[in-house]
């Protein structure tokens, strides 16, 4: 059965209109990647599914986006607690002006954790389940910023796990990393897998290629293909896809 | 022919761009150059000598000591380190009660050797006199050395009383701390409204009420200060009266409120300034881990803006230190160090207003009241260099 | 509700309570002066001389005198302020030279307005011996208002995208030229913004004038730079604390407070719209 489900989803930021009548499903424990050029509206479509977007003013939206049957944009859905259990990563890494430590457990004290020995136990958890564990324990008390990038970017992730999402949606997490990073990133991905179901935006289609299980390919606001990763990548059943992927436009 | 022209004007141009620094730098000297012959004048008043019997052992007395014993609060040499002795205070306009008007002779020729006279009669007599009056040195008389007025006599000093006679006392303490007493009262009074008054803005308000607040809090910072000092006078003044049941209402609590409002649109745009500075998605990191949008300014972005709002405050207090007409109008001016917010207080700005007017020009008084002056140009100094250090201390961020 | 939501909306209603609160100081004071001062308000008020110990009549020479004031700072720091910012912005090529001028300029702004006072007097009414006097306290004022005119200059300058400079090089312009035919003209009305903020400033200033030109009370107009002056904010000061008959002068006391708060007005409104119609043009 898919987790997600949007059916006939138009958003518009003021006049423009953003995203013409998306529907799509993804599925428990897979990886979705978003493809298309840049201004196509795969990140709208991606924050829309953690109701990031509420934070624009002057936007709309019609239509139903269903996270695990509920129609996430109802108006008795709490915003908050949505957001806990649809974890996000961004672009860029944005660790918190805090120490390593509470840079993992703050998520689990703003959703009113208390008890320390089990906020001690799942910051040790989410490191390792974002492989950053082996760097950092021994100066999980310095500031997040002395980090590199690749290991911030890590550390976001190790952050959003804590509270122990459905969900993660990545927001071309690997965009501001070097090579190396990058494939450090993309192996963590492949592990998360098995315990969390991965939307991702990416303008790599190799990357794209590499880690998910299905793509859906965006185009001027419309979802222009979607199906297997390995189908789409070899016969691509839209000559606009065909295009993006062979580098000829985008 | 151009190309010269062009030269001329570049150095035209340049030569304006060196005018502030120029200004500051004219200010120091001006400030400092009028200001230093304070600690070259001498404890008693100019032109003025002390004169005591030779056999008297008291070689000094601080400026404090004269005060007390002119007021008779020292009423015996024991209490200065001399005789157990009554002191005899004279007054020059005494004299008359010692001697005849004819005994001074027709231009008062022989007011020097009436003096030595009383002077020798009177052992225990401390006198206050006119330097073109004063008994030849060999008679048994002696002009006390009191010395100049020292560094310890003005930042120690418990007493500020410009006028008092035979020594004037310049103790800046009660101005200090007058001044610290109101513009601390103030930020305290300003900052949780500053702050909040930021906070909606920058996150709470939307772009149209924002739009139609910017406008009233610059409003706000451009009404005078005297506009504020009449308001306070007419209206914060009668009110506190009535409230506390006070004797008056021109208080340091008075001052305060006035100082609170007027800082409060330095608070609100610089904090503001720093709350909106805070990147977007550090705010969108914390709200997408299901923290609310409270929970996100109180453990995120404001921490993140700390040093921002740092600097909001010290600007503030900057302003509130500086402030004269509204101070001068509402506080009271009475110089005493304060203790409760509900009685007068002066404050250095303040004094300055109310006596530089008065006091004649490159005298004593007037040297400290630009020494005053000096110490309020270095507490901004170092407000200003405070605030550049505070500012430059954002969080580093990997971009 | 949930706890969270419960003690947000709590403290967003104590933010909005207190966000509100600073509007509605604003509207207190305002709205004290403009009712009590409204009454005073008349043509005579502004056009007649004190009368009765300044107990009655109006405030003509009071006006007067702030208006000297005005254009005599502007005078000197207009040009000056003007010329200095187009030097950071357009000339001054080593960053430390800038830096270092800005610093100096943040630090002469947040000298306190009384320091200003004693300086005016010190160098022009004593010094230069030019005694208190129009020519005194529009020097002291001008040195006052002029980081606020650097700073708008520099603002409107920076704001002008650099291809309108590379454009006017292109042709053949030298950078004089450009700047002159090109970018000052563009600058023209956000500098024009500071010139009237300064002014509201310059006629709102006591503590400066205090000791450098403003008179308590004159029966006659200046003739000259040399002479004396009365001006609104010293005369309020004075109605308010010193006069003969406090209680008396009241009335024209809130009239002039009223004038004061007017020109503060007047000027941001100007300033305001100045700005709003000069950020539409460029977009």
């Amino acid at each position: 059965m898919s987790i997600i489900k949007a059916s006939d989803v138009d958003f518009y930021y003021g006049d423009f209109h953003a995203l013409k009548g998306i529907s799509m499903e993804m599925e428990r424990n897979s990886v979705t990647a978003f493809i298309g050029p840049s201004g196509c509206g795969k990140s709208t479509f991606l924050r829309l599914i953690n109701r990031m977007n509420d934070l624009i003013d002057g936007t709309r939206l019609t239509g139903s986006i269903e996270v695990e049957g509920r129609n996430i944009y109802d108006k008795k859905i709490d915003v908050d607690t949505l957001r806990a259990e649809v974890g996000m990563v961004f672009q860029k890494p944005n660790p918190f002006a805090k120490s390593i430590f509470d840079n993992i457990a703050y998520g689990l004290r703003v959703n009113g954790v208390k008890d320390k020995a089990f906020i001690e136990q799942r910051v040790e958890e989410s490191l390792r389940g974002a492989a950053l564990w082996d760097e950092v324990k021994d100066k999980l008390k310095k500031s997040a910023f002395e980090l590199s990038g690749g290991q911030q970017q890590r550390l976001c992730i190790a952050r959003a796990l804590a509270v122990q999402p459905k969900i993660i949606l990545m927001d071309e997490p690997a965009s501001a990393l070097d090579p190396l990073s990058t494939a450090k990133i993309e192996d963590l991905i492949f592990t998360l897998k098995s315990d969390y179901t991965i939307v991702i935006v990416t303008h790599n289609m190799q990357q794209a290629a590499r880690v998910s299980d299905k793509t859906a390919f965006f185009y001027l606001g419309e979802l222009i293909e979607y199906d297997d990763t390995k189908k789409m990548f070899l016969s691509p059943q839209v000559e606009a896809t065909q295009n993006y992927i062979t580098g000829r436009f985008g | 022919m151009k190309k010269f022209f062009e030269t001329v004007v570049e150095k035209i141009l340049m030569v304006s761009g060196t005018i502030t620094s120029l200004t500051i730098i004219l200010i120091i000297v001006f400030l400092f150059s009028q200001a230093t012959g304070l600690f070259n004048s001498s404890v008693v008043e100019e032109n003025h000598s002390l004169v005591v019997n030779s056999q008297n052992r008291v070689q000094t007395l601080t400026p404090m000591q004269i005060k007390d014993i002119f007021d008779q609060e020292i009423t015996s040499w024991i209490e200065v380190g001399g005789e157990d002795e009554d002191i005899i205070v004279f007054r020059f306009s005494d004299i008359t009660s010692y001697v005849s008007e004819e005994e001074l002779g027709d231009e008062f020729q022989f007011i020097p050797q009436v003096m030595s006279k009383i002077i020798n009669e009177n052992p225990a007599i401390i006198a206050f006199l006119p330097d073109q009056y004063l008994p030849n040195p060999t008679d048994g008389t002696r002009v006390m050395d009191c010395g100049d007025i020292t560094l310890g006599d003005f930042f120690g000093g418990e007493e500020w009383f410009p006028t008092a006679q035979p020594a004037p006392l310049f103790g800046v303490l009660p101005l200090i701390l007058g001044t610290l007493w109101v513009s601390l009262a103030a930020i305290l009074f300003a900052l949780p409204f500053g702050l909040a008054g930021a906070i909606f803005l920058s996150e709470l308000a939307s772009s149209r009420v924002r739009s139609l607040l910017k406008p009233i809090i610059e409003l706000l910072a451009g009404i005078p200060s005297v506009v504020y000092g009449f308001f306070g006078l007419v209206v914060i003044v009668p009110l506190l009266q009535d409230w506390f049941n006070l004797a008056v209402g021109e208080t340091a609590l008075a001052g305060a409120i006035i100082l609170a409002i007027m800082a409060l649109p330095t608070i609100i745009t610089v904090a503001e300034d720093a709350i909106r500075s805070v990147p977007r998605t550090i705010r969108e990191a914390s709200l997408a881990l299901g923290a609310s949008k409270f929970q996100t300014i109180v453990k995120v972005v404001i921490p993140y803006a700390v040093s921002g709002i740092m600097a909001a405050v010290v600007l503030g207090i900057g302003r509130a230190i500086g402030e004269t007409m509204a101070v001068l109008m509402v506080t009271g001016n009475a110089a005493v160090i304060p203790t409760t917010l509900l009685e007068p207080v002066r404050t250095i700005p303040a004094t300055i207003a109310a006596e530089l007017g008065e006091a004649p020009t490159g005298g004593v008084h007037y040297e400290a009241l630009f020494m005053l002056g000096v110490i309020l140009f270095v507490i901004t100094l170092v407000i200003s260099i405070t605030v550049e250090i505070i500012a430059s201390k954002r969080p580093k961020q990997i971009m | 509700m949930k706890r969270k939501t419960l003690i947000q909306n709590i403290a967003f209603g104590i933010f909005r309570l207190m966000a509100l609160s600073v509007v509605a100081i604003l509207v207190w004071i305002i709205g004290f002066l403009v009712v009590k001062g409204a009454g005073a308000l008349s043509w005579e008020f502004i056009t007649e001389s004190p009368t009765d110990g300044m107990t009655k009549g109006g405030i003509f020479p009071a006006i007067v005198g702030t208006l000297c004031l005005v254009v005599g700072s502007m005078v000197f720091a207009f040009p000056i302020g003007v010329m200095s910012g187009i030097y950071i912005n357009e000339y001054a090529a080593n960053n430390w030279v800038v830096k270092f001028i800005r610093v100096m300029t943040n630090n002469l702004s947040s000298i306190p307005s009384i320091v200003f006072g004693l300086f005016g007097m010190a160098l022009f009414v004593n010094t230069l011996g030019f005694g208190d006097s129009i020519l005194a306290g529009s020097l002291t004022l001008g040195l006052l208002v002029l980081p606020i005119v650097i700073r708008t200059t520099e603002e409107a300058l920076k704001t002008i995208p650099d291809t309108y400079r590379q454009g006017s090089y292109a042709l053949g312009a030298s950078k004089l030229t450009t700047i002159r035919k090109v970018i000052l003209p563009m600058a023209m009305p956000n500098i024009t913004t500071g010139l009237i903020l300064a002014v509201g400033r310059v006629s709102g200033e006591t503590a400066p004038i205090l000791f450098t030109c403003a008179a308590y009370f004159l029966p006659k107009l200046p003739t000259s730079i040399f002479d004396q002056v009365m001006a609104l904010p010293y005369h309020l000061y004075v109605l308010a604390t010193s006069g003969t008959d406090i209680e008396a002068a009241r009335p024209v006391a809130y009239g002039t407070a009223l004038v004061l708060i007017l020109i503060v007005l007047i000027v941001n409104l100007l300033a305001g719209v100045l700005r709003g119609y000069f950020n539409k043009k460029l977009r």
